[in-house]
């Protein structure tokens, strides 16, 4: 996405602010923060990702129906209507309620995803990086082996074997998607120990826990958060694709991956609607995600303009 | 440059082993599961004795070494094993799904080649004009959209539609098989066929065209704020020639590379567009041998297709250090 590049009007703010704050993170945190909000389409993508949090955690308030309530006196409403927002599936159960049920698992498995895989990458990198020699070697060859595999085939077998709960689904896509982490932190890791205040550090007496901790790891949010929305929409879809597949989630829990699954044979007829709504959902929380992370990546560097 | 070659196939023959390896103990050395399932089939108790007669004739009671050993033995030897389910040579099988995925992929290449190059190239030349803004949203959303989702809709769109409404049979494409399957030189599709492929292919283009024009776009921006684009105008010469000569060759060098980094993605989603067209490829194979459970098919595919994939990212690594020395002399210290 274009950034609403910088303006010199914006240059000269920051100039005011660093002069004007007494606290230098808290300027650093407000200049993020305005350049953040400049991004029109990242606080949009922050609304929706929010009503979609609500609207999805909070379904057993907001739903108009309670979970899986068939109504069977009405089979025949077809279609998207006053009460029935996005129609009734063929069971006679609300699809609204479906949907918004559905999308507690999805996003679920997003955000875990996005932070194990965060932690994960993080912690292989920066060893990687900061011990370099014998354990780079390694950790940098299991990290190509990672990606060399199709996450496709190692999701499906391994779904057999541990199981179709939410957490195994998180788990196991969390070993496809850390590898992209690691590789960033490794080379921000490369880059950075060579500084002066590492060595800094080093000589007052840190120990290589801290200075990864407290010294490596601070100087890279940036890069990480973005990667982390990344791979929380990679999440998302690879989750949905598996549910899709048959592989994923599994009945009766739902997400919107598997709803798609249960309803694809409805395409082309009348009840196609189905499809449109967990599609629709998916595609909302992906291109959210997607902004945010593009607000995320003016925002902590403003040189970039991609 | 022979430094660098070595040092890279070093490293690839070593990334090979981890990636069998795991590969293997994933399939295969977690409990219980070949044995029961050559014996009786999934979802079933097969008989105990049963079970045990078939661990013996496979070897699966061995210690794991030793499993993993003569897996790599038959390996190197070419040997993939029979399939559980037909009984059939795996690569018998290889040898009929390749080709057609092979003539899949080379026509999503050259959209994503085509297209997604271009539209990056134009965006960027016409910066925040309408076409820019526009080919940004629709990149966004094509890589928003899972690849099931987005074949959903072409085979709504340009089949379920036109056979409604009783278009004229020009415009009505085929959603499944591949047709007569019959083809020129390999890969130009001849009789109906070209009515089978026009889908699957522009789906699997899709995702990584889209990244293709972002990243066209995303380097073109920065070649063209570069000092010697000023140069090349200061001297004389014109837009287009400075664009042409001086902008491109250098844009160009991430998006080659993005093209073959891309063949790790564009593997999932052939598995994906393959299932939804029925294509009958690699990717259709290894989510129906998933299905299945067919092991030794899905261990020998994956094999494959980790081989094609290490095989086409050292090539154009290659290419690129050969490109680009500043590739190569880098190399040394930073991947």
């Amino acid at each position: 996405m274009t950034s609403l590049d910088l303006t010199s009007e914006e240059a000269g703010d920051e100039l005011v602010d660093q002069t004007e704050a007494g606290s230098v993170t808290r300027s650093q945190w407000r200049l993020f923060l305005r350049r953040f909000l400049r991004h029109r389409l990242a606080v949009l993508g922050v609304l929706i990702f929010v009503a979609l949090l609500v609207m999805s955690f909070g379904a057993r308030w907001v739903a108009p129906f309670p979970k899986n309530a068939q109504n069977l006196t009405d089979l025949t409403i077809d279609g998207p209507g006053r009460d029935h927002l996005f129609g009734q599936d063929e069971l006679g159960r609300d699809y609204f309620t479906e949907v918004l049920y559905a999308g507690q698992i999805s996003l679920k498995i997003g955000i875990a995803v996005a932070v194990l895989s965060t932690a994960l990458g993080v912690a292989m990198g920066a060893i990687a990086g900061y011990f370099g020699k014998l354990a780079d070697g390694i950790l940098m060859r299991v990290t190509d082996a990672f990606l060399l595999v199709p996450s496709i085939a190692i999701l499906a077998v391994a779904f057999k074997k541990f199981g179709n709960s939410d957490i195994a689904v998180a788990l196991v896509l969390t070993f496809t998607v850390w590898m992209t982490v690691a590789r960033l932190v490794r080379g921000q890791v490369l880059t950075i120990r060579e500084l002066e205040f590492i060595d800094a550090a080093r000589i007052a007496g840190a120990s290589s826990t801290r200075i990864i901790v407290r010294h490596l790891v601070p100087n890279m949010v940036g890069p990480i958060a973005v990667n982390a929305t990344l791979a929380m929409v990679n999440a998302i879809v690879a989750e949905s694709t598996l549910s899709f597949l048959g592989f994923g989630i599994q009945p009766p829990d739902t997400s919107w991956g598997n709803l798609l699954a249960q309803t694809r044979g409805y395409l082309g007829t009348s009840k196609a609607y189905l499809l449109y709504f967990p599609c629709l959902f998916i595609i909302l929380a992906v291109l959210a995600i997607s902004f945010i992370g593009d607000g995320l990546r003016d925002a902590f560097d403003p040189e970039s303009k991609k | 440059m022979t430094a660098y070659i070595v040092r890279r196939l070093v490293q690839v023959v070593v990334t090979i082993f981890f990636a069998l390896t795991f590969l293997f103990l994933l399939y295969f050395a977690l409990p219980g599961d070949a044995a029961t399932l050559l014996a009786g089939g999934d979802g079933r108790v097969p008989d105990p004795v049963t079970v045990r007669q078939v661990q013996d004739r496979y070897g699966l009671d061995d210690p794991l070494p030793t499993q993993l050993a003569s897996y790599w033995q038959r390996l190197v030897q070419g040997d993939l094993g029979q399939s559980y389910q037909s009984g059939r040579d795996v690569t018998s099988l290889l040898l009929e799904a390749a080709p057609r995925s092979i003539r899949l992929s080379i026509w999503a290449i050259m959209i994503e080649v085509v297209v997604g190059i271009s539209v990056g190239l134009i965006s960027a030349v016409r910066r925040s004009s309408l076409i820019d803004r526009l080919s940004t949203a629709v990149t966004a959303m094509a890589s928003a959209v899972p690849v099931f989702v987005l074949a959903f809709v072409l085979q709504y769109l340009f089949a379920v539609i036109p056979e409604d409404q009783g278009w004229a049979d020009f415009f009505r494409f085929e959603t499944s098989g591949r047709g007569d399957d019959t083809w020129l030189l390999f890969f130009i599709p001849t009789g109906n066929t070209w009515r089978y492929l026009v889908l699957p292919a522009v789906t699997l283009a899709s995702v990584s065209a889209a990244l293709a024009a972002r990243t066209a776009r995303g380097s073109m921006l920065e070649v063209l704020g570069a000092d010697f684009m000023r140069t090349a105008k200061a001297k004389g010469l014109r837009d287009r020639e400075v664009l042409a000569k001086h902008g491109l060759r250098n844009a160009m060098l991430p998006v080659v590379a993005l093209i073959g980094l891309d063949f790790g993605t564009s593997i999932g989603a052939a598995v994906l567009t393959e299932t939804a067209f029925s294509w009958g490829g690699l990717g259709f194979y290894i989510a129906e041998s998933v299905r299945r459970r067919d092991l030794p098919v899905l261990l020998g595919f994956t094999t494959v297709v980790v081989l094609a994939y290490c095989l086409i990212n050292l090539l154009v690594d290659i290419c690129y250090a050969w490109f680009d020395p500043r590739v190569r002399l880098r190399a040394g210290t930073a991947k």
